[in-house]
């Protein structure tokens, strides 16, 4: 799978290299700044990009601006942003065009490996991934959410981060089929389309969030 | 008609003028006689301040006295020595002068506007002359073809005397700027004392917010990195002899450098959102009222990037703002309004909670006004009991 990389710290740019190269990933690209990423992007068209949000030359969020043109230039380029922090603003803007093939993740979560690897494969096969942080501080804000149960908000909240009913029913150890009980339930009591391809799901759920 | 109420309002100010005026006079040639003098004068100067605050109030001119000071001769010595004193006393018989020639001069053109109007009319009714004949009639004569001429004559008269009162009116109230307003000096003075108590507070509240900085990485993610190194040193050391025990002291210091870089995060948000200077002030207020748990109504007007303070300064004013309607009020709605007044930042927070918001009964209110205060800026806070409440903020920023 061929990956480009943004990150102006050589000491991330080099470890997130060594790091996806070990896992079975092609760097075909590792840019430092902001001006020379969009043209890279479009240029390699890499199966994914693992991009800082901030970058020289002015340090503020020249990688999400980045990411944005290209994707407005070539849509649904797998695009995975990595923040010291996260903003339910950016996630917004990263969400607006709605073609899936995205993710927003704090810096963090590179530590766990196996979980970030496995992000980086799921914006490139076309889902949406929002940090836990993201999801929480939407989960946060919506009253409206008061009619779920405790179940059901853990699956909202694991759904919206990109995660599959193999995945939620794993994590929480119970069965797939009552996970997607779940589903079911909490889309209805939501007033949300069923759906099943993740991307869509996620989309769903964070657009209700997102109200 | 507002400006004749103004102007009879204004004469009836300088009509104590003689009274006041004869009190003083007495007042120096008694004062040699056992001190009299010095209780008329300060009885007579209460008088005239009185009198003139109320004209200050009427042309919004801010009071000049310098503050009294206790017991009865300080008192007395402090109302001679105060040059205000005197400038109310230059003030008073001009006002009298001036209040009572306007008033007179405002009236008469709206009589001769109104007799010259009629003149044809009062000659028909009046033929002949009589003892009290209106005095327009003689002007010409009681011939009936000049006396429409008078007609035109009272439109013009009637336009001087409708657009005259106003320039009277203003005319004192700027009488009572130069004269009753504080002298350039004692603005200079007044200035100083202000800026040097918020320069001391802004002081103050940097180096507390140092202090808290400084505690929070001491006691917050340096300990943790010191940890960090040392279960990574100890992994290291036993990572042949006991891998298990290596694994295990790994995913602790994997944990404590997560914990670590949450807190570095949340303390960096506290010194300057990173989204502020992504952003600026606009991009900065509506991330902020995305995480709003009470919905927020926004209007923003800021086109331009101000400086890096202001910009700080305004953000936490605002944030603080919000989080206190969040907390206290009670609200199901909030509206910010942010307005870039070249000069000052209009902010307004308005929330339709319960109100009774008061600087005395918290911090939050008396934190915003300490931020504002470091850049000349001011915070007017409108909540009565039952509400709504309204923070009106002004920041200037001039570039």
């Amino acid at each position: 799978m061929r990956v480009l990389i943004a990150e102006d710290q050589p000491l991330l740019r080099d470890g997130l290299t060594r790091m996806l190269t070990a896992y079975g990933f092609e760097v075909v690209a590792a840019v430092a700044d902001g001006p020379s990423l969009t043209p890279a992007l479009l240029e390699h068209r890499p199966d994914v990009a693992v991009v800082d949000v901030r970058l020289p030359p002015t340090f503020t969020d020249e990688g999400l601006r980045a990411a944005i043109a290209a994707r407005h230039a070539c849509p649904a380029l797998p695009v995975l942003i990595l923040s010291q922090y996260v903003e339910q603003l950016y996630a917004r803007e990263l969400l607006s065009d709605r073609a899936g093939s995205v993710g927003y993740l704090l810096k963090d979560r590179i530590g766990d490996v196996g979980q970030f690897i496995d992000a980086v494969r799921q914006v490139a096969s076309g889902a949406t991934v929002m940090d836990p942080e993201v999801v929480a501080q939407l989960l946060h804000r919506r009253s409206s959410l008061s009619v779920l149960t405790p179940r059901e908000r853990d699956v909202l909240r694991l759904m919206a981060e990109g995660r599959s009913n193999a995945a939620i029913a794993e994590l929480m150890t119970i069965t797939e089929k009552s996970v997607s009980n779940h589903i079911n339930a909490l889309f209805a009591k939501l007033g949300l389309q069923p759906s099943t391809s993740d991307h869509r799901r996620v989309l769903a759920v964070l657009a209700y969030l997102n109200q | 008609m507002k400006d004749l109420g103004r102007l009879l309002t204004g004469a009836a100010i300088g009509l104590p003028a003689p009274f006041l005026l004869a009190l003083f006079a007495v007042s120096a040639p008694t004062s040699l006689l056992g001190g009299l003098g010095i209780v008329l004068f300060c009885a007579a100067a209460w008088l005239l301040r009185r009198l003139a605050d109320t004209q200050r109030a009427r042309a919004s001119v801010p009071s000049p006295y310098q503050p009294l000071q206790q017991g009865v001769l300080r008192r007395a010595r402090a109302l001679i020595t105060d040059p205000a004193t005197w400038r109310d006393l230059a003030w008073l018989p001009s006002q009298f002068a001036l209040g009572l020639s306007s008033l007179a001069l405002a009236v008469g053109l709206w009589l001769a506007a109104l007799e010259c109007l009629t003149a044809p009319l009062l000659g028909a009714l009046l033929p002949t002359e009589t003892g009290f004949d209106p005095a327009v009639l003689e002007l010409t004569g009681r011939s009936t073809a000049l006396t429409w001429l008078l007609v035109p004559v009272g439109a013009v008269v009637a336009v001087a005397a409708y657009r005259v009162p106003k320039h009277l009116v203003r005319a004192q109230a700027r009488l009572a700027n130069a004269l009753l307003g504080p002298t350039s000096a004692a603005r200079l003075s007044a200035r100083v004392d202000r800026l040097t108590a918020t320069r001391t507070a802004a002081v103050d509240a940097s180096a507390a917010e140092l202090r808290r900085i400084e505690r929070d990485l001491h006691d917050g993610a340096q300990v943790r990195l010191v940890a960090v190194r040392m279960n990574i040193g100890m992994a290291e050391n036993m990572i042949d002899a006991d891998p298990s025990t290596a694994k295990a002291l790994m995913a602790e210091a994997k944990e404590s450098a997560g914990t670590a870089l949450t807190e570095l995060r949340d303390l960096v948000r506290g010194i300057h959102p990173p989204v502020l200077a992504d952003r600026g002030l606009p991009g900065a207020v509506r991330a902020l009222a995305l995480s709003s748990a009470v919905p927020v109504d926004l209007d923003l007007r800021v086109e331009r990037r101000l400086s890096a303070p202001v910009e700080s300064a305004a953000y936490f004013a605002l944030a603080e703002s919000l989080a206190n309607a969040i907390r206290h009020s009670g609200a199901t709605a909030i509206r910010i309004t942010v307005l870039d007044g070249v000069d000052a930042l209009v902010m307004t927070v308005h929330d339709n909670g319960h109100g009774g918001a008061d600087p005395a009964l918290g911090t939050g209110l008396r934190g915003i006004q300490r931020r504002l205060s470091a850049f000349d800026g001011t915070l007017r806070i409108t909540s009565l009991p039952g509400g709504p409440t309204t923070l009106a903020m002004e920041l200037p920023c001039a570039s």
